[in-house]
């Protein structure tokens, strides 16, 4: 440690130079891991915050359409309320819709529809809980896009009107669509299409889109799915059902992955030419009796300096970047876990690289210490 | 070191090939030296004689091919390679061509940086006041890049005596710098070579200053004799 903190005080400017583009790369990696955290909360989370384990579509459903697709009705329901390891089963209804507010607000909403006093009712942070026939409980971040409790919206084409009673102490939302839950019955009317003052017909009169199923971890989906003619899949599989949330992840997994890559090429490169350049004084250090260990312990030592200190600039003003970022609608949550996870793995990447490079010290022949410093 | 008497360096009958197949060099060629503690023995030679093969075998940096060497009466020929660096911090002093000094470092760290090789350094002379001793107390802070080659010559001769070695093994530590220097250099290598009862080999070009050393041995073609 005595040479190595003293190398990296004195070779300063190369050290900070290398040290920035791996804060600018943690720049870049906090603003991804916030996007990402961002997207899947627009995404999914008005399906993370159910209190669900597990959602069986109708037999034969394709995932990627689930949740638009899928119809079962209250037969399929009681049979998965009946499987073992299942706590409780209700029907759960998804569709997207247009409205309008009586204010002039256009707003899409993601319609959940439960039926009250099941689990999946949501707790309301302000106004009244789910109950009123024509009531929403809407996603608080539907403030943001104008909605205040009492407006009444007016389903384009059908034609329904429907008043804002309550909103959520969270975001709710599905597909980059703020959820709003309504009572399942209204939402049977919308599903089928059926305007005011018109009949519903029986055969709708029970259907949802898929049975939310809630229970420990013994549920054997497949049984279930076989007794009620469903196909399951747990609550995290589902939220690739939900529009773009794969391809969204994907893309910023596979840029993610590419930023981690580069970072450990940059600090190998750099701890490459580090010590080619210091050969002949570490082969002088070896002469003089320095243990092979010695010299690559100093050399991880600056390693793991200059990784945790630009680092933690880097995440520091990914922070002050998000932090800007906020209110402009762009999709954009950090979280503490992810982003320590992924700065650990920098520094982890960055020391492997740069232990690949600090190796080579070992292959130094102390012999080349004698003659001249070429 | 109570158990071990100082003998100084005894080299016999050491023969070094370098290279192999159709290309082997005999550097040394059945050499016998013996110097004892406070002596200092100059090595001359033509280039390619073998005088650096002639430190790198007493260094303990190669294992001769036929021959022992030995240090106050221990044989460091037949050590692994991680004793033998642990044998040269404890026991042997390189002083290098211009100084090898360390970039990053002052000239006291050159000193107190030998005290970090391992952890058992209690009998380590003092830095600062070893700095003194070669008349560079007043470059204690400097780096390498700040001093002149005669400075940065006298830091690197007290850096190879900070462990107080029992052999001190100098390679060309005149070849940087002018006459005057060159013989304050080679009298300062002298006056610690008696002080500190160091065995002192000094491979040299410079014939000027051999009237410091004790003896002068010629080396041609990895062969020995008295100079």
């Amino acid at each position: 440690m005595f040479l190595a903190l003293r190398e990296l005080r004195f070779a300063r400017s190369r050290f900070t130079l290398m040290g920035s583009v791996v804060a600018l790369i943690a720049v870049l990696m906090v603003l991804l891991s916030g996007l990402s955290s961002g997207l899947v909360n627009d995404g999914v989370s008005g399906l993370q915050r159910l209190p669900v384990t597990a959602f069986a579509f109708d037999a034969g459903t394709k995932l990627d359409s689930a949740f638009s697709r899928s119809v079962v009705d209250a037969d399929q329901v009681a049979r998965w309320r009946e499987q073992p390891g299942v706590q409780d089963a209700a029907p759960f209804g998804t569709m997207l819709v247009n409205t309008r507010s009586n204010r002039g607000v256009p707003i899409d909403l993601a319609l959940f529809g439960v039926e009250p006093g099941s689990f999946l009712t949501p707790t309301a942070a302000e106004g009244s809980g789910l109950g009123a026939p024509d009531g929403l409980v809407v996603s608080r971040t539907a403030l943001d896009a104008g909605l205040r409790i009492g407006d009444v919206l007016t389903v384009d084409r059908i034609g329904t009107r429907l008043t804002v009673v309550g909103v959520t102490a969270d975001q709710h939302t599905f597909g980059h669509v703020d959820v709003a839950y309504l009572p399942l019955a209204a939402w049977r009317r919308l599903h089928a299409g059926v305007g005011p003052g018109e009949e519903l017909r029986t055969q709708q009169a029970d259907q949802a889109t898929a049975v939310a199923i809630r229970g420990d971890g013994t549920i054997d989906l497949a049984a279930g799915d076989a007794a009620a003619g469903t196909s399951a899949v747990t609550k995290e599989t589902s939220y690739g059902a939900s529009p773009g949330y794969t391809a969204e992840t994907s893309t910023l997994t596979l840029i993610q992955v590419f930023l981690y890559a580069i970072s450990a090429l940059v600090v190998g490169a750099f701890f490459t030419v580090w010590t080619i350049n210091r050969r002949h004084e570490l082969a002088v250090l070896r002469a003089m009796g320095a243990a092979r260990r010695y010299l690559l312990r100093d050399g991880l030592v600056q390693a793991l300096v200059i990784l945790t200190a630009s680092i933690a600039v880097g995440v520091a003003g990914g922070a002050g970047f998000g932090g800007l970022m906020g209110g402009t609608g762009v999709p954009f949550a950090l979280e503490a876990p992810a982003v320590t996870f992924a700065s650990l793995l920098l520094v982890l990447l960055g020391l492997f690289g740069a232990a690949t490079a600090i190796v080579r010290v070992a292959a130094i022949d102390p012999l080349a210490a004698l003659g001249g410093q070429r | 070191m109570t158990t071990t008497e100082r003998t100084g360096l005894v080299l016999s009958g050491v023969t070094l090939r370098l290279g192999d197949g159709d290309s082997v060099v005999t550097a040394l060629d059945h050499v016998d030296l013996t110097v004892a503690p406070g002596e200092l023995v100059a090595v001359v030679g033509p280039s390619g004689a073998g005088k650096s093969s002639l430190l790198a075998v007493a260094g303990a940096l190669t294992i001769p091919d036929e021959g022992t060497v030995t240090i106050d009466g221990q044989d460091i020929a037949t050590m692994s390679s991680r004793a033998r660096a642990a044998y040269r911090r404890d026991h042997i002093g390189f002083v290098f061509q211009s100084g090898n000094l360390l970039p990053a470092l002052t000239a006291l760290d050159q000193l107190r940086l030998v005290g970090t090789l391992s952890r058992r350094r209690a009998d380590d002379r003092d830095p600062a006041q070893l700095l003194a001793d070669v008349g560079m107390a007043h470059r204690a802070d400097r780096r390498p890049h700040q001093l002149s080659g005669g400075e940065r010559q006298r830091i690197g001769i007290a850096r190879a005596l900070v462990g107080r070695p029992s052999l001190l093994l100098v390679d060309e530590p005149t070849a940087a710098l002018d006459r005057a220097r060159s013989h304050e250099v080679v009298q300062l290598l002298a006056k610690e070579t008696k002080q500190t009862a160091v065995a002192t080999v000094m491979v040299t070009h410079d014939h000027d200053v051999l009237e410091h050393c004790d003896r002068v041995v010629e080396m041609i073609d990895g062969r020995l004799s008295a100079g």
